[in-house]
């Protein structure tokens, strides 16, 4: 069932992307940064926590769960720490994400030559 | 991806050249109804429900194969969904950046658009496209200083909008 859940979340996040992106005049680009905003604005009111009970993976594979965790770190130092916290904290749980992305494609860029 | 990024660009130089062309041909008569409707013949139609549903199922693939990949973690390496779907957003990463260094992931990404944009393997993409092009552009200012140009816009505007919403919850809520 939770199989079910992903493929129906993870399809319509993909679909409103792709809609949105062949009748208005965005590029991709616009599009991803628009989604993470979306997925920041979505945890600030634990919406977004509740949607990934729901669904499980599936909600953790679109670029909305990056700003879902970026505000998720922020907030949880900012329990602790106050209002420095946010600056403390924001990078605590994308870090893995954006630091084996950087790793990756420097060290795969000296193995490979680009394709045309 | 980054010839599809720029590929608006290229189409609205295309338009204004051929704007000037008739303008040139038929004097200062050239009405805007004529206009549009002549660039409304000639703008490739492309099949949106066609692309919709690639995306949606793409897509959906992408969740159900995010969603196995956790499961297989936390079975296999006895740990808890939270750390598992580290695992899982590494190794699609990985995936990503390791089918953009063989060439693949460029016609997929043609083909599927959003499906493979909007999941974690789009951000992969973008820094390793990046990352292979200016690399012959030097160490420092060629991979060091592009590296970010695609897949940057993600993390300023999501760190930036994630700043400015946990300040409102602190303010309005409290912690």
């Amino acid at each position: 069932m939770i199989y079910l859940n992903s493929f129906l979340f993870c399809g319509f996040v993909c679909l409103i992307a792709q809609i949105i992106l062949d009748n208005t005049k965005l590029t991709p680009g616009h599009i991803t940064a628009i989604f993470v905003v979306v997925g920041a604005f979505l945890d600030t009111f634990g919406i977004y926590d509740k949607i990934i009970l729901f669904v499980g993976g599936g909600a953790s594979v679109p670029i909305t769960s990056f700003g879902h965790l970026l505000i998720h770190g922020a907030m949880s130092a900012a329990s602790d720490y106050g209002i420095m916290g946010l600056l403390m904290g924001i990078f605590d749980l994308t870090a893995s994400g954006i630091a084996s992305a950087i790793i990756f494609s420097f060290f795969l860029c000296f193995l490979f030559q680009p394709k045309d | 991806m980054c010839n599809y990024l720029i590929g608006n660009v290229f189409n609205d130089i295309k338009m204004y050249i051929f704007l000037i062309f008739i303008q040139n041909k038929n004097g200062d008569n050239m009405e805007k109804r004529k206009y549009q409707s002549i660039v409304k013949k000639y703008t490739p139609k492309e099949n949106r429900l066609y692309n919709a549903l690639v995306a949606f199922v793409v897509g959906g693939f992408m969740g159900i194969i995010g969603q196995g990949l956790i499961d297989l973690y936390s079975y296999f390496l006895n740990i808890p969904t939270k750390e598992a779907s580290v695992f899982m957003i590494v190794t699609l990463i990985f995936v990503g950046c390791f089918l953009t260094c063989l060439g693949f992931f460029d016609r997929w990404v043609h083909f599927a658009k959003c499906g493979l944009i909007i999941p974690i393997t789009g951000f992969a993409h973008a820094m390793q496209s990046a990352a292979l092009e200016f690399r012959k552009e030097g160490m420092i200012m060629g991979l060091g200083a592009n590296m970010f140009k695609l897949a940057g816009s993600v993390i300023i505007f999501g760190v930036v909008g994630a700043y400015v919403f946990g300040l409102l919850r602190l303010l309005i809520m409290g912690a």
